[in-house]
């Protein structure tokens, strides 16, 4: 599952791939010629709209293929980088590479592209823009204010407009297919062209109209490939077929002090939850990181046996049952949760009068299983914890 | 592929699109270029004034976000990769020559000032923005940030509406 950086492919390794995307898009650049001034800047001046049909469609192609990816499971956007969104210099930043455009003719990227096969100009704006980045970087003390005035964080456009990632990527295909037509029409009007209204240049522009769309309406009709996954354990589940192991709190515990090591305690609830009560060795993994591709290793092993426990039982089932999709074949879910667990062991109720002597002998044994699950608790601490993922971090941006 | 012919801008731009769909499920991050720009002015200002390389804000945050040397940074490679890239398409195309683009009314003189000046307003405010047409605006766009469309919006807004004022440079 992408993105292959940093777990499957390293990050040193990454800076090759970096040189291989760039020949990609020098040449994408080059062949769509963005290494003419006069092509970008027709844009401006309605002769030449090559860099708005080839933009959009870029941007677009781009964005339908993410969401297929992770439609599909194949991308877990969770690690793709989002530009964080600063409103202000968002905007002014905006406002200024404007008229470097309009004024300069090129952008850094398609200067440099026209750099490398000899235009001269593109040279100059390549000169340019490294003076105009020392200026920054020089004049930060003074900007660093505004610079970092309104952070909004990593938003979404989504998100923002409160609609799902795919009604957005229907709206931003439609725009784009509309605005294609109205510059056509605009160019053609301007440069004297003659409009092609045959039948077969209709049909074509249908015809490659529909595909995106198609593919976003499929998207968006269908469920990703972790809920089908998901719909189809429980609907086995259901019937029995597949059903998850149950292990309860008194044998959990009993096996914890004889055996610890022979079982992976998972904790299926957030940090926070995590961090104000676990059970005695548990390493934590939310619910809806456990599909993720660096967690396969722990349920494929078949030495320790996975116990899953959370806020539910269907949640510790839920996480069983993935982990077996993934190929754990003895992983266990605990039939209390967690809050449950605490109660027995640690504020247990107190006897009736006349108490019977089984209920006696289990208050003894979860007297003692709870200082025995705390000394291991501490003694396992001391040593590195077993599988503890670091965190990874996001990479991305203009910097 | 006719020689010396752009190719069709949809094609263009599904390939475009499909290298940045690569870049992103390979390493979770999008397209760029003017951070390269910004490695390029770090290396240049740590060789000449190392002291002041050393005592500035803006250049201490540049060397904790590079601890392995001013140069080795993702884009820098990437954007080596687009000089490669470019000059095989133009040398495919046959569009490699020293050449000098600019509208019919202006010297060749004024259109090199006027891109120096270009580069360097979109140097700088590429650096306000937090990203240029490639890092912000396009690769924006593939991830659905607000943050790189708004971007998107204010660069064609911006040239949009000074483009009148400037059609000396361009127009007849």
């Amino acid at each position: 599952m992408g993105p292959l950086v940093p777990d499957i492919i390293s990050n040193e390794f990454n800076y090759l791939i970096a040189l291989i995307m760039g020949i990609g898009f020098g040449f994408a650049l080059e062949q769509a010629g963005f290494s003419s001034t006069k092509k970008l800047v027709g844009l401006f001046y309605g002769y030449d709209f090559t860099v708005l049909k080839v933009f959009f469609t870029a941007g677009v192609t781009a964005m339908i293929g993410i969401l297929l990816l992770s439609h599909l499971g194949l991308l877990n956007i969770e690690f793709v980088f989002v530009n964080p969104f600063f409103v202000r210099s968002a905007i002014v930043g905006g406002i200024i590479m404007g008229a470097g455009f309009i004024v300069g003719g090129f952008c850094p990227g398609t200067s440099v592209c026209a750099a490398a096969i000899g235009k001269v100009d593109a040279m100059a704006f390549v000169l340019g823009s490294g003076m105009g980045v020392w200026a920054f970087m020089e004049a930060f003390p003074l900007l660093e204010e505004f610079y970092k005035a309104d952070a909004q964080g990593a938003v979404l456009i989504s998100d923002f407009f409160n609609v799902s990632r795919s009604t957005w990527a229907i709206l931003l295909t439609i725009v784009a297919l509309l605005a294609f037509v109205a510059v056509t029409l605009v160019q053609q009007k301007v440069t004297n062209e003659k409009a092609d209204w045959s039948r077969a240049n209709i049909f074509k522009t249908v015809k490659w109209s529909a595909l995106p769309i198609a593919i976003l309406i499929f998207i968006a009709a269908t469920p990703t490939r972790d809920e089908f996954v998901m719909a189809k354990l429980e609907k086995k589940a259901k019937t029995g077929k597949c059903a998850p192991k149950l292990i309860d709190a008194d044998k959990l515990a009993y096996e914890l002090i004889n055996n610890y090591y022979a079982y992976n305690l998972i904790d299926i609830r957030s940090k926070e939850e995590y961090d104000s009560f676990h059970i005695a060795t548990a390493i934590n993994i939310p619910l809806e990181q456990l599909k993720n591709l660096e967690y396969r290793p722990l349920f494929r092993q078949r030495i320790k046996t996975n116990v899953f426990y959370g806020v539910s039982l269907s949640d510790a089932s839920r996480a069983c049952l993935l982990a077996r999709y993934h190929g754990d074949v003895n992983g266990l879910a605990l039939k209390e949760n967690a809050d449950q667990f605490y109660q027995l062991f640690f504020l247990p109720k107190m006897l009736g009068a006349t108490p019977t002597k089984q209920e006696l002998t289990i208050k003894l044994f979860r007297e003692s299983a709870a200082r025995k699950m705390e000394e291991i608790e501490t003694a396992v601490s001391s040593m590195s914890k077993p599988i503890e993922k670091k965190v990874r971090v996001v990479q991305g941006g203009c910097s | 592929m006719k020689s010396n012919q752009y190719m069709n801008p949809y094609l263009a731009g599904i390939l475009l699109g499909l290298v940045l769909l690569a870049t992103v499920y390979i390493t979770g991050r999008g397209l760029g270029a003017s951070g390269a720009v910004k490695s390029v002015v770090a290396t240049g200002v740590k060789a000449v004034t190392p002291s002041h390389y050393e005592s500035a804000v803006a250049y201490q945050d540049y060397a904790s976000e590079h601890p392995d040397g001013t140069m080795k940074s993702w884009l820098v490679f990437e954007i080596l990769g687009v000089i490669i890239g470019a000059f095989i398409s133009g040398v495919l195309s046959d569009r490699i020559g020293l050449k000098l683009e600019k509208g019919p009314s202006v010297t060749n003189k004024t259109r090199i000032i006027a891109a120096v000046i270009g580069g360097a307003l979109f140097g700088f405010g590429s650096q306000l923005g937090r990203g240029c047409t490639s890092g912000s605006a396009l690769s924006g766009m593939a991830v659905m940030s607000l943050g790189g469309i708004v971007t998107m919006m204010a660069i064609f807004g911006g040239a949009y509406s000074l483009a009148w004022f400037f059609k000396r440079l361009w127009l007849k």
